[in-house]
């Protein structure tokens, strides 16, 4: 059971990457299910206990708008990231509902070509496992630099 | 980034345009301006944001922050004052402390040499003075309490803790001026704020263009969507800008009148604006009376590089440090206060997402003073034209104007000798 536990994890998260990598955002807010919980902090916030985030959002609502506002509102010149995940590890597990980390690095790709680290981080989450897939119910994005360089438009 | 920029040809105080219209775009780009600024503006006759006082709530505590490019420390003695130092060792100048923050210190000692500091800044000890075994050491002339960092003085308002290398900075009280002194009580004045998160937002920019930025209120409800979508801030809302005498601080703010929500004047301009975009969650924008004026927007800014927010709930202090002529910091610190019900504080972090690097407002802020870098470049000879609401630095009922980026300059160029 574990093992598969692992293994969807792995799966959603794989397909969470490709999805804001490949610009379908649209898409994004479906990997959050039940009470959704979406949160981009840094690590000094996180170890201090401080609630605010960079983005901060508790409805899939919020996170819909949140692309919206990107396709429509937000003034931001184009760019892409490229993911790069660790292997989950499990954290705990209670019935079906399963907490893990994950380090990630993300690469932003500006529209000269320039290519930098944007982003080094963990993702804390909570899943539900059902149906032999994991679903997402929260994500806290935790970067470790607590410095972001010009601004951060698409999610991570 | 790392561009080699072409030294202006007319970088000179003779070559800066009468009046407050025009600003030569060299005071963007060069390397020699930017070192007088940091000789004339951040060691001079100014007060500078260090931090917040409920950051240092308890003796022992302290915090590293920068004013310019020059570091410094905070503490709070045993004594309960607050104290500010340069922090650069006495003896071969490297930093005191390396920590950004920190609990129960009594003292400060250098990694280098171990010369030891008291947290009021003064030298009290010095690694093998009397030498070894009778033999090295320091000579007899040399006297601990001649040598020591910089000490800053100090003012705290409201809260806000500002400091000040010159001995010729006047009073907090009268650098503001009664105006200004009023919209800070209202925000800060008798409550006890929290701090719910901290960013830093590197901006591709000098530091001046951000400052312009936040004095513009003409570009913000053009820029910025959100603001003119969900009425937060239109030009043809009731409100105003403050500009103090000395023209570097400035009030922008705005209330909330339903009678200009159909105005025909941004229809008429067919801006970007009149857009059919709507929040699918709109408790987002949801938020609380707490200042029982109406005034959902205010921004104020201290020269040179303090900005206290209130938009909506969503209250917090900038603190711009310049990091070479074409690098800034942007230092948020979110706050709530105290006595916040959960639903206060919690609207308050949802409110959090209009601003910062990531906020639906402030994410352009964050790009907008690159652009102009980028687009200067080349063009140090060239000037910016800052006409709209006429030629003058001063209060308006209107937004629709660049009075208090003029003020700016006048402040600039009164400190810069320019
Ligand atoms: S540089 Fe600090 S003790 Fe020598
Ligand atoms: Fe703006």
């Amino acid at each position: 059971m574990s093992d598969n536990v692992q293994q969807y994890i792995t799966k959603t998260q794989a397909d969470y990457a490709r999805c804001i990598d490949d610009d379908r955002l649209e898409e994004w807010p479906n990997f959050f299910h039940g009470p959704c919980l979406y949160k981009i902090t840094t690590s000094s916030n996180y170890r201090d206990g401080l609630e605010a985030g960079i983005v901060f959002a508790n409805s899939r609502g919020m996170l819909s708008d949140r692309v919206s506002a990107l396709r429509d509102a937000n003034i931001y010149e184009r760019q892409s990231y490229r993911h790069i995940l660790g292997q989950p590890s499990i954290i705990s597990k209670e019935g079906p509902m399963v907490r893990s980390e994950t380090s990630f690095l993300v690469a932003r790709i500006l529209q000269d070509g320039d290519t930098s680290i944007y982003a080094t981080g963990r993702y804390f989450d909570l899943y539900e496992i059902a149906d032999e897939a994991a679903k997402l119910n929260e994500r806290t994005v935790v970067c470790d630099s607590s410095r972001i360089d010009t601004l951060l438009a698409l999610p991570l | 980034m790392n561009k080699i920029v072409l030294p202006p040809n007319e970088s000179s105080p003779a070559s800066w345009p009468e009046g407050l219209t025009r600003v030569p775009y060299w005071v963007f780009q060069d390397q020699k301006i930017y070192a007088e600024e940091q000789r004339r503006i951040f060691q001079g006759p100014n007060w500078h944001y260090l931090a917040l006082e409920v950051e240092l709530a308890e003796a022992g505590d302290f915090l590293t922050t920068q004013v310019g490019d020059t570091p410094v420390i905070v503490t709070r003695d045993s004594d309960s004052e607050i104290y500010a130092f340069e922090n650069r060792c006495a003896h071969r100048g490297a930093l005191i402390c390396l920590e950004h923050r920190g609990k129960h210190r009594k003292d400060f000692s250098c990694v280098y040499h171990a010369w030891n500091y008291d947290p009021q800044g003064n030298l009290t000890g010095v690694a093998f003075k009397d030498g070894v075994k009778g033999k090295g050491g320091m000579p007899d002339s040399f006297k601990m309490e001649q040598h020591g960092p910089r000490k800053l003085r100090i003012a705290i308002l409201h809260g806000l803790i500002f400091g000040s290398f010159s001995e010729d900075v006047p009073s907090i009280e009268e650098y503001l001026g009664e105006e200004i002194l009023t919209r800070i009580e209202r925000v800060l004045g008798g409550r006890t704020p929290v701090v719910l998160g901290r960013f830093t937002q590197v901006l591709p920019n000098n530091w001046k263009l951000y400052m312009e930025n936040v004095k513009d209120s003409y570009h913000a409800s053009i820029l910025h969507l959100f603001f003119t979508t969900f009425e937060l801030n239109r030009l043809s809302q009731k409100g105003g800008i403050i500009v103090d005498e000395s023209g570097g601080h400035h009030v922008s703010y705005s209330a909330i009148d339903p009678d200009a929500e159909k105005d025909v004047e941004y229809a008429k301009q067919q801006l970007r604006s009149e857009s059919e975009y709507k929040l699918a969650d709109p408790t987002l924008l949801q938020g609380f009376d707490e200042y029982h004026d109406g005034v959902t927007l205010q921004i104020l800014s201290v020269f040179p590089t303090f900005v206290l927010q209130q938009i909506q709930n969503a209250i917090a202090v900038r603190q711009i440090v310049p990091r070479a002529v074409d690098k800034t910091d942007l230092n948020w610190t979110y706050l709530g206060f105290a006595d916040d019900t959960p639903e206060q504080r919690l609207t308050r972090i949802k409110q959090g997402n209009l601003v910062g690097p990531a906020g639906y407002i402030s994410m352009e802020d964050g790009c907008v003073g690159g652009f102009v870098q980028r687009g200067i470049a080349g063009a140090s000879d060239e000037r910016a034209v800052l006409e709209m609401g006429g030629a003058e630095a001063k209060s308006s009922e209107s937004r629709v104007t660049e009075s208090s980026v003029r003020g700016f300059w006048k402040a600039y160029r009164a400190n810069m000798g320019l």
